[in-house]
């Protein structure tokens, strides 16, 4: 490693290890004007009792206060509902609001000096690490040392990324309220944008922007040469940043809603959700025209670019998850499983979630329209399942944590109904395929190895036979790794895309194919 | 679909070998197939070797079928190394005493690789790579301690070394007798390019240089070579890549006919009833085609052996008729293919030679036609062509012109990659003149894509 790695590295480290300590610096401490100010109206009194024994205490560490508030908290709540009071049971969480206003802190001060020593010293080291990598070297794709490596090859060091990335996950989803330090250190940033306070939700899309940003240079770095691979990177940075960053926080600026322009029904489930809905409608000519241009994607964005560019145009172009797998994730996409069983259970568990997600979004329209309180209750039930087991817990949680485990693209293969459906569209009606060379195909691997969707590529390939497979994102990685010139990906008429009986070239000893 | 119960034993899982067991699983039910094998077990792709050693991918990313699919296609499996054959009994000799019985019998044992008896060859440290073994051998030999290493040897397998030793940040002296790199192969623009290739890698290329006798330490392990112009070099490993040659030795002094390799006709048939040799192991009697060679050492023609002698074994006798000759190979960063015939060298008198070499000096195109201008053969390097539109052009004698003019429908890069057909056809049109209009750029190409 030359200096300037080993510098990047450090720094990064350092703002690593930065952003892991923050959230813990600090106290709390609330007060009843605090509670009234960040509860709802209907709670306010009940709240305002039942946090009283934590007036004027302060608490020394993020755990104290929390364990202090459900204590109080809960102890209210336990005794309504063994009493079977549901109707006076409070639902709502107010530990995030609450810490989040209670909390007196150096970084609250200080945000910036804050921001800069971890996610600042993060990023530049990043960049530095990765801006001169092959530089002495003439271009070319080098996967040296892959499987030498801990973090690469679920060594321990891959284990200790994938359990600080579930752990993140989980708190930023069912624990926000230890971030709050977090989101005080990143608030500035947001005021400047939208002019609001910052959320979890926009921390999660800031680190989530600068770490595609980041790696998307590594993208550049290791895939010289090759400029497929570039200019699909250039895409999903750009994506990510304008349309699922920057641009649905300048709409909140000019007072217009939240909306990513990229983001399709059922990848984006609540899309259909009525407190969605009415906020389009509400929205005048913006609101009106964000709900068609949703929908139009969804009936011929999809199929029609589909159709001529294969799933690649979103999966792999356009889409934030893809954005992240193909940055973040790249250095593990060779940790997908290649076998028989695991695409057996890719295609049961993607197209279980597809379905379940047309399902719960057809109930929340019938209800829309019908107002029937039972088909209320079921969309009620519908929703809080489908955001905790998918669009958390898959989609976060295992869609990303899992990186270092099982590859870079686990949400993307096996359960992101979006993907499902443009694979549906893929696999039965377009022009994309991946050409084999004719009989060039040396069976070496590296094609199967590299297939971050975890397709047996090479099975194909030593047949003769053209990949069509549903689940290919076109990341057109195994054509780059190809040492033989095997791989193309094209699209091209639909007539003889998918042959059954391939013929491999250079025999001429046996010419019927038995 | 016919059906038997014979019993059909191969000798050897790579290639050849297995590409025969699949087929004939495919068109008869019935027959017993045991593949036997004491290298691995299960059937790897042998090209794939070098990945493994520079941690592209693991050793069970090299097999190409699962494990559970030899079992699911009854193709049976013996790991176990072959000490003789007793073809009177129609039985194999195991080193482990064991024996095994067969109807027909396949030998498809590869090659070894070649040591011309240089003083040393032996030492420990020194070695060359073919076999799952050979790499084992390899990552202990390379573990540490190896300041130094010298190979020897200009082919294939030579820079494969050459490029898995530079992954270990092992300074390499490669010694080619030749006086460019492969130039029994590539002429002399191809082959310069490459030697340019391989010294930008920073690997010392010796043209020229031969090895004479190979030092030990006071271990007895390898410590320096001399080389034909009488220089020492320092060095703790030493390749031997001069070559392979078909891996019989057991079968010498039998019944069965061998020569360098197990003699064959056009069958795969040896001098012995129900005995047949496929790939780098077999000799034809005759050459294929008058541009190939009677041992054919290739993945490709591997597979093209056993895929025939499969049919012939179930179906009436195929003979082997290879179609236009094909290869491909990567150097460094550089890939190359051929198709058709490219010798190294060629009478100026006979050929129109056409090539074409990027001022970059890494992209290069080679066609070379009969006197009526018609494609015999081209190398290309850096770029890709697509095989079904070469092999139809050369199987056609498409001339130099419409080869030309279909260019970019034959061009294989990724999208948005560098159009150098596009040179290339200026290039030839200024050569040659001809009927066709260099193919221009897509708007979207002029935006994003490379550029030449």
């Amino acid at each position: 490693m030359r200096v300037v790695e080993k510098f990047g590295l450090g720094l990064f480290l350092i703002g690593l290890a930065a952003f892991i300590i923050i959230p813990f610096i600090g106290t709390y401490s609330i007060s009843e004007e605090l509670v009234l100010a960040n509860t709802k109206e209907i709670h306010q009194q009940k709240m305002t009792e039942i946090l009283a024994p934590m007036y004027g205490q302060n608490y020394s560490s993020n755990f104290a206060f929390l364990s202090a508030f459900g204590e109080n908290f809960d102890s209210y709540n336990e005794s309504l509902k063994d009493q079977q009071l549901w109707d006076q049971v409070i639902w709502d969480d107010y530990s995030f609001a609450l810490a989040l206003a209670g909390l007196k802190s150096p970084v609250r001060e200080n945000p910036w000096i804050f921001f800069m020593l971890s996610i600042g010293l993060a990023v530049v080291g990043g960049f530095l690490y990765n801006f001169r990598q092959h530089h002495n070297e003439p271009a070319g794709i080098k996967n040296n040392g892959i499987f030498h490596s801990s973090l690469k090859n679920r060594g321990i060091l891959g284990m200790l990324t994938g359990t600080f990335l579930i752990v993140f996950y989980i708190g930023l989803y069912w624990f926000p309220a230890y971030l709050v330090t977090l989101v005080w250190m990143v608030s500035p940033i947001s005021e400047l944008l939208s002019g609001n306070p910052a959320s979890q939700w926009f921390l999660y899309g800031l680190i989530y922007t600068l770490a595609i940003l980041v790696m998307g240079v590594r993208m550049f770095r290791k895939y010289r040469g090759n400029k497929y691979q570039q200019l699909r990177t250039a895409s999903v940075m750009f994506f990510q940043t304008a349309f699922a960053f920057l641009i649905p926080e300048i709409l909140v600026l000019l007072n217009q809603p939240y909306y990513d322009f990229k983001n399709i029904w059922p990848l984006d489930y609540d899309f259909f959700y009525d407190y969605q809905i009415s906020t389009f409608l509400s929205s005048g000519g913006v609101g009106m025209f964000m709900l068609i241009w949703g929908i139009l994607l969804i009936i011929v964005g999809v199929p029609v670019f589909t159709y001529f560019f294969g799933k690649r145009w979103y999966c792999s172009w356009v889409c934030g998850c893809g954005g992240l797998a193909e940055t973040v994730g790249d250095p593990f996409r060779q940790l997908s499983d290649k076998s028989v069983k695991a695409w057996k259970y890719e295609r049961v568990i993607i197209h279980g979630v597809l379905v379940l997600a047309v399902v719960m979004t057809a109930v929340t329209i019938a209800n829309y329209f019908s107002g029937f309180s039972f088909l209320g209750n079921v969309t009620n039930q519908l929703h809080s399942f489908y955001g905790f087991a998918i669009g958390s817990a898959f989609a976060g949680v295992v869609g990303t944590g899992f990186y270092p485990f099982m590859g870079n693209r686990v949400w993307c293969r096996f359960g992101c109904p979006l993907a499902a459906y443009l694979g549906l569209v893929q696999r039965f009606k377009s022009r994309f395929r991946i050409t084999t060379n004719g009989g060039q195909c040396i069976s070496c691997g590296n094609c199967s190895t590299y297939c971050e969707m975890g397709i047996d590529v090479r099975w194909y390939a030593q047949r003769g036979q053209n990949i069509v497979r549903s689940s290919c994102v076109g990341c057109g990685v195994c054509s780059a790794v190809c040492p033989r010139g095997v791989l193309k990906l094209e699209n091209g008429p639909e007539e003889n895309r998918i042959h059954d009986l391939p013929i491999i070239i250079g025999n001429d000893s046996i010419k019927i194919n038995v | 679909m016919s059906q038997s119960h014979r019993h059909v034993v191969i000798i050897g899982n790579g290639i050849s070998g297995v590409t025969c067991a699949r087929h004939l699983r495919k068109m008869d039910e019935g027959v017993r197939i045991t593949l036997v094998s004491g290298e691995s077990k299960y059937f790897f792709s042998r090209t794939a070797l070098m990945y493994v050693f520079m941690g592209h991918m693991k050793f069970e990313h090299t097999q190409p079928y699962e494990n559970h699919f030899w079992e699911k296609n009854r193709i049976e499996l013996k790991e176990a190394w072959v000490e003789k054959v007793d073809f009177t009994r129609k039985s194999l000799v195991f080193t482990s005493g064991e024996k095994l019985g067969y109807d027909s019998l396949v030998i498809a044992t590869g090659s070894k690789y070649n040591k011309f008896g240089w003083p040393g060859q032996d030492l420990p440290g020194v070695q060359g790579l073919y076999s799952k073994q050979d790499l084992e051998l390899m990552e202990g030999n390379t573990r540490e301690n190896v300041r130094h290493a010298v190979i020897v040897g200009g082919g294939l397998i030579g820079i494969e070394m050459a490029e898995m030793l530079a992954y270990k940040k092992i300074p390499v002296t490669f010694l080619v007798r030749e006086r460019g790199f492969w130039n029994k192969v590539l002429p002399k623009e191809e082959s310069e390019l490459v030697g340019r290739h391989i010294r930008e890698h920073h690997i010392d290329l010796r043209l020229e240089t031969e090895l004479k006798e190979i030092l030990s330490d006071d271990e007895g392990r390898v410590a320096a070579v001399i080389t034909s112009k009488g220089e020492k070099i320092n060095c703790q490993f030493v390749g031997l890549t001069a070559g392979v040659s078909p891996n019989i030795d057991f079968l010498r002094n039998t019944d069965l006919k061998v020569n360098r390799g197990v003699i064959v006709d056009e069958y795969f048939s040896t001098n012995l009833p129900d005995v047949y040799a496929i790939g780098d192991c077999a000799e034809f009697e005759k050459a294929p085609a008058a541009d190939r060679r009677t041992i054919e050492q290739v993945w490709y023609t591997g597979r093209m052996h056993g895929e025939t002698l499969a049919y012939s074994l179930c179906n009436k006798p195929v003979p082997y008729r290879p179609g236009v000759w094909f290869n491909s190979a990567k150097f460094l960063d550089i890939e190359y293919q051929t198709y058709g015939t490219v010798p190294a060298d060629w009478d100026e008198n006979q050929f129109k030679n056409f090539y074409w070499e990027h001022r970059g000096g890494k992209v290069a195109f080679r066609m070379l036609m009969d006197l009526e201008g018609k494609i015999l053969g081209v190398n290309n390097f850096g770029f890709r062509l697509r095989h079904e539109v070469l092999d139809q052009a050369i199987r056609e004698s498409w001339s130099g012109g419409k080869v030309m003019a279909r260019l970019e429908h034959a061009n294989f890069d990724p999208e948005f990659f560098a159009p150098y057909y596009i040179e290339i056809q200026e290039a030839f049109k200024a050569e040659f003149g001809g009927h066709f209009h260099p193919s221009k750029k897509s708007f979207i190409q002029k935006i994003f894509g490379a550029k030449v």
